[in-house]
């Protein structure tokens, strides 16, 4: 069997022309299975989808399910060429979607996801009990001293992390007029370590950051109010990134699957469009995974096991 | 030679400076003052071009950060170029007919090596693995490769290490051939040789980093992609040693097989290749390490495999998970150096008298193969064909508490040095932001002039102006600012990695048993995957630049160290002896024999100690260190050509910067000729 997959491939080879957007990994298929590839994108929410869409992929429906760790933006342009099936987790790429499901097709929905995303700014619960008026944004300047850090040259630190994500916050405090600067932790790992060590300490901090996430349960943490988000305000954002001047909207997420793949995926397909829970299930999931310790799939397992009265409405 | 990933300027150049020119400054006192004075006369040449330009240069533009007027702003037909790429890629015909079928070859090759490993099985594999190395390089070697594959199955791997296995066969596999091709030409051909030389010179200092997105842009992510970044990385080295081995053949040997009229490929065959051995193993070797440290870094394009397993564990903040991906990095590493190392020791020697004949030549292999098969059958017939799910140790667990239980303890309040959070405040305080401040404050034209003054000191004219317009590049393309952070980063890093070294290098020269307890410690901080000690730095560091730095020491130091003790080692012991009988203290032998013989080494050791420190500042991207490095993995994340390709450049030419300015290869060259 593992034979026949290679003559396949030779035989698809030839002399003609070599379509890079319909080649698979390498990996893929080993053993004569029925696979799907799914893109786990870094932070663990993201994580807790694909392990319970893979349990229930692999457990139920015979299929062999493959994940790949990439950035959103890359994830879009894999997922175009087929070499990821399915996204699970999307937060708005307007950019994107217009490219590759408006114009070239070659992406469809797959609908909402059953969770909705807000992205925000943030201080630790210690912190905000005794200062309670850090919560609005005009009191920030007030609070720049308190936030300085070695990195952030005098000015208080806003702790920005990965450079995938979403973020507005280098207009927002230009815009704002805020006496701060924002260090790039660089990866979300780097960012969640640096808070954790500075809840340890019960030391202050403002940092980006965004619900659903598993770490709000280890670390506590309320939100700081930005100016109102407003249609028009993300109309001009659109426009020129450099002017926002408000909070970020709240999204719901959405999942996407390969054009070809929604056609012709059959079960697999069926079932991933299908897919859909809230926000307490993902976070129960994420939080067995980054809090306990446990393998994701472990902790997807001891969820499906508890509550199969969610997903048994997604089976095909 | 042990586990090296470090760039191979080890090869005949490393050599010769490491033992061969210690005895060859006989009277220090004559040379000094010979080199004074074209010291005097350059600086003169300097300083008259600086006073004619820099008035110039101030009156146009005025203010120290590099004019805007010179810059050119690539954006725009960047941002097109990845449009175009992305709109075209399934029409146009360099797609469907070139990058299409590169790209389906290096698929259909993982996927049967692939294939092939899962088909054995996990016990013909290791069956198969262990008899090789025993056939080619011996006992103790396949007794390590044995014990590696069951490390890599207990440690719940075996999937992901064959995995990366298939890539690495096929890309080391690639580089070989394309690096030995073109080493081939540069050996046989002067003028080859001349073009070759530079470009591979300056391909072995660049950061494996800014490799990844011309490639990403053209493959897209997934193993092809990363098969090419591997083999772009890890060719040169070959090329270059191969080049290297056919040109220093005995001259009296080809003679002599010449004037036996053998032909020309005879002669190749029969005499130049067999005489440049060495190098070609070196090479093979050379290859194989930087592959395998290119693999993980390749994750990040979607490489998968073991780097994959890395590369999620980082981004779940779990060093256990790290560290059990990266041991079966690290132990492949071992037993494919140990390999080619003993193969090449046992190529030089005659066949070994005595033994069965059943143990030599043909025979054996047929043997080697046989048991394979009759070990897979029994595999397979036993059950599971990759590693029996049950025979698994969690490493996980106690290698987290260990960590955690470390950071408690080191990040504040330890008595006396203070803790890990304290010396990362300091040194941001005391050392980067003085430092950074300092760089970005001098002039542009002042940044220049001492580039080009340090790099024409060293080296020829040729080495200053290479340096120079490396440094005036990163002006032009507009992000000379950024690039000074990263600067001051790697030259701070730089410092402390050198004085780390050279304390220890020398401290190991003189104790053996130092060295031999260092050694294992070297060869794992070498081939360990960056990714893997990036997190407890960050918890020990705080997000930023301080926990670059501490990785980049980190990965640096063993080099550094390697390279002093050898040179030390190696001062001629006829001199250290006549100190001796002189009555010199062991200061003193130290300080005025021992030391200022051994200078070539140590200035190797500085140049190693910069091209190393400057990949692994870049990296430190993903923890904090922004910069340029930021904006390399900005651009990645989010596709932006624009920001990222930009970014990579002004790395690629500060590394040819630093390069220039600390190696001193060329001046020495000449005066050897």
């Amino acid at each position: 069997m593992a034979a026949t997959g290679v003559t396949a491939l030779l035989t698809a080879t030839g002399c003609g022309a070599a379509d890079m957007s319909k080649q698979s990994s390498p990996y893929a298929n080993v053993g004569g299975a029925k696979s799907v590839t799914l893109s786990v994108q870094s932070w663990v929410g993201a994580q807790a989808n694909v392990a319970v869409a893979q349990y229930l992929l692999e457990h139920k429906l015979g299929y062999h399910v493959d994940t790949v760790q990439v950035d959103e933006v890359p994830a879009w342009d894999a997922l175009s060429q087929g070499r990821v099936d399915a996204i699970l987790e999307d937060w708005g790429h307007p950019e994107q979607e217009q490219r590759y499901v408006k114009d070239k097709k070659t992406i469809t929905s797959g609908g909402g996801l059953g969770v909705t995303g807000h992205i925000g700014w943030w201080v630790p619960k210690y912190f905000a009990d005794k200062h309670p008026d850090v919560l609005d944004w005009k009191n920030l300047n007030k609070y720049a001293k308190t936030f300085k850090t070695a990195e952030s040259g005098g000015k208080g630190q806003l702790l920005d992390g990965s450079p995938s994500y979403v973020t507005n916050d280098k207009a927002l405090v230009k815009n704002l007029k805020l006496n701060y600067s924002i260090v790039f932790a660089g990866s979300e790992s780097a960012q969640i370590t640096q808070l954790k060590q500075f809840a340890k300490q019960k030391k202050p901090f403002l940092t980006y950051w965004y619900e659903p996430q598993w770490l709000f349960n280890q670390v506590p943490m309320e939100e700081v109010k930005l100016p109102k988000y407003t249609d028009k305000c993300a109309a001009d954002g659109a426009k020129d990134p450099d002017s926002f001047d408000c909070a970020y909207p709240t999204t719901p997420l959405q999942k996407y699957l390969n054009a070809d793949f929604a056609k012709k995926g059959g079960k697999a397909a069926a079932f991933l469009k299908k897919f859909h829970w809230t926000k307490k299930d993902q976070n129960q999931v994420s939080e067995l995974i980054a809090s306990d310790g446990m393998s994701a799939q472990d902790a997807a397992e001891k969820w499906i096991k508890a509550h199969p009265d969610v997903w048994k409405k997604w089976l095909p | 030679m042990s586990t090296t990933t470090t760039r191979p300027r080890t090869g005949p150049d490393a050599g010769a400076s490491a033992d061969g020119t210690a005895a060859a400054e006989p009277r220090p006192s004559l040379l000094r003052t010979a080199v004074g004075s074209v010291t005097v006369r350059k600086l003169a040449v300097l300083a008259v071009i600086a006073a004619v330009l820099i008035p110039l240069a101030h009156a146009k533009w005025s203010g120290g950060s590099w004019p805007d007027a010179l810059t050119v702003d690539v954006s725009g037909p960047l941002g097109k170029a990845s449009d175009w790429i992305i709109d075209n890629r399934d029409s146009h015909w360099i797609f469907l007919y070139f990058f299409g079928h590169i790209s389906n070859v290096i698929i259909i090759g993982v996927r049967v090596v692939y294939v092939a490993l899962l088909t054995l099985g996990w016990a013909g594999v290791t069956a198969g693995l262990t008899l090789l190395a025993w056939r080619v390089a011996g006992v103790r070697v396949a007794v390590t490769t044995l014990v590696s594959l069951a490390l890599s199955g207990l440690l719940g791997m075996w999937v992901p290490t064959m995995q990366t296995l298939a890539l690495m066969v096929i890309a080391v596999t690639a580089s070989v051939l394309i690096g030995g091709l073109l080493g081939l030409a540069g050996g046989l051909s002067e003028w080859a040789f001349r073009v070759l030389r530079p470009v591979l010179d300056t391909m072995q200092v660049l950061p494996a980093f800014a490799y990844l997105l011309p490639v990403v842009m053209v493959f897209g992510n997934g193993v092809p992609g990363a098969v090419l970044a591997t083999v772009i990385y890890a060719a040169p080295p070959m090329a270059r040693l191969t080049a290297l081995g056919l040109r220093g053949a005995d001259a009296g040997v080809l003679e002599a097989v010449a004037s036996l009229g053998a032909t020309w490929r005879q002669r190749l065959l029969s005499a130049r290749l067999p005489l440049a051995r060495k190098e070609l193993l070196l090479g093979i070797n050379q290859t194989i390490m930087m592959a395998l440290s290119m693999a993980v870094i390749a994750s990040v394009i979607g490489g998968g495999g073991l780097g994959d397993r890395v590369y999620q564990a980082l981004s779940s903040v779990d060093v256990g998970k790290a560290l059990a991906a990266g041991l079966p990095i690290v132990l492949l590493a071992v037993v494919m150096d140990r390999t080619i190392g003993s193969a090449g020791e046992r190529l030089g020697e005659p066949p070994a008298e005595g033994g069965s004949r059943l143990l030599r030549g043909w025979p054996a292999w047929v043997g080697v193969a046989v048991i394979t098969a009759a070990v897979t059958v029994a595999g397979r017939l036993s059950g599971s064909q990759t590693w029996p799910g049950g025979w698994t140790v969690a490493i996980e667990g106690p290698v987290n508490q260990f960590k955690e239980w470390m950071v408690d303890h080191l990040y504040t309040g330890v008595p006396v040095v203070g803790g890990t959070a304290e010396w990362a405040a300091n040194y941001l305080k005391w050392v980067l932001d003085p430092l950074r401040e300092g760089l970005q404050g001098i002039p542009w034209y002042g940044i220049l002039l001492i580039v080009a003054a340090l790099a024409w000191l060293i080296g020829t004219w040729a080495t200053a102006l290479t340096a120079t317009a490396a440094m005036a590049a990163i002006g032009v393309l507009g992000v000379w600012q950024s690039s000074m952070d990263t600067l001051s980063q790697v030259l701070a890093a730089v410092v402390v990695t050198l004085v780390l070294g050279f304390a220890i290098g020398i401290w190991a020269a003189r104790s053996a048993r130092l060295e031999r307890m260092l050694r294992p410690v070297l060869d794992v901080c070498q081939t360990m995957p960056q990714f893997v000690y990036l997190i407890p730095v960050v918890a020990l560091f705080g997000v930023g630049r301080a926990p670059a730095a501490a990785a980049a020491i980190v990965y640096a130091l063993p080099a550094v160290i390697r390279i002093t003790t050898q040179g030390i080692r190696n001062v001629d012991p006829a001199a250290l002896e006549s100190a001796r009988s002189l009555g010199a203290t062991q200061g003193q032998q130290l300080r005025q024999v021992q030391l200022p013989l051994a200078r070539p080494a140590l200035l190797l050791a500085v140049n190693q100690g910069v091209v190393l420190v400057l990949a692994v500042v870049v990296i430190g991207g993903l923890v904090g260190s922004g910069a340029l490095g930021y904006d390399v993995l900005f651009g990645l994340a989010q596709g932006d050509l624009a920001t990222g390709l930009v970014a990579g450049a002004a790395i690629v030419c500060l590394g040819l910067m630093l390069d220039r300015v600390t190696q001193p290869t060329a001046r020495r060259d000449r005066k050897g000729a």
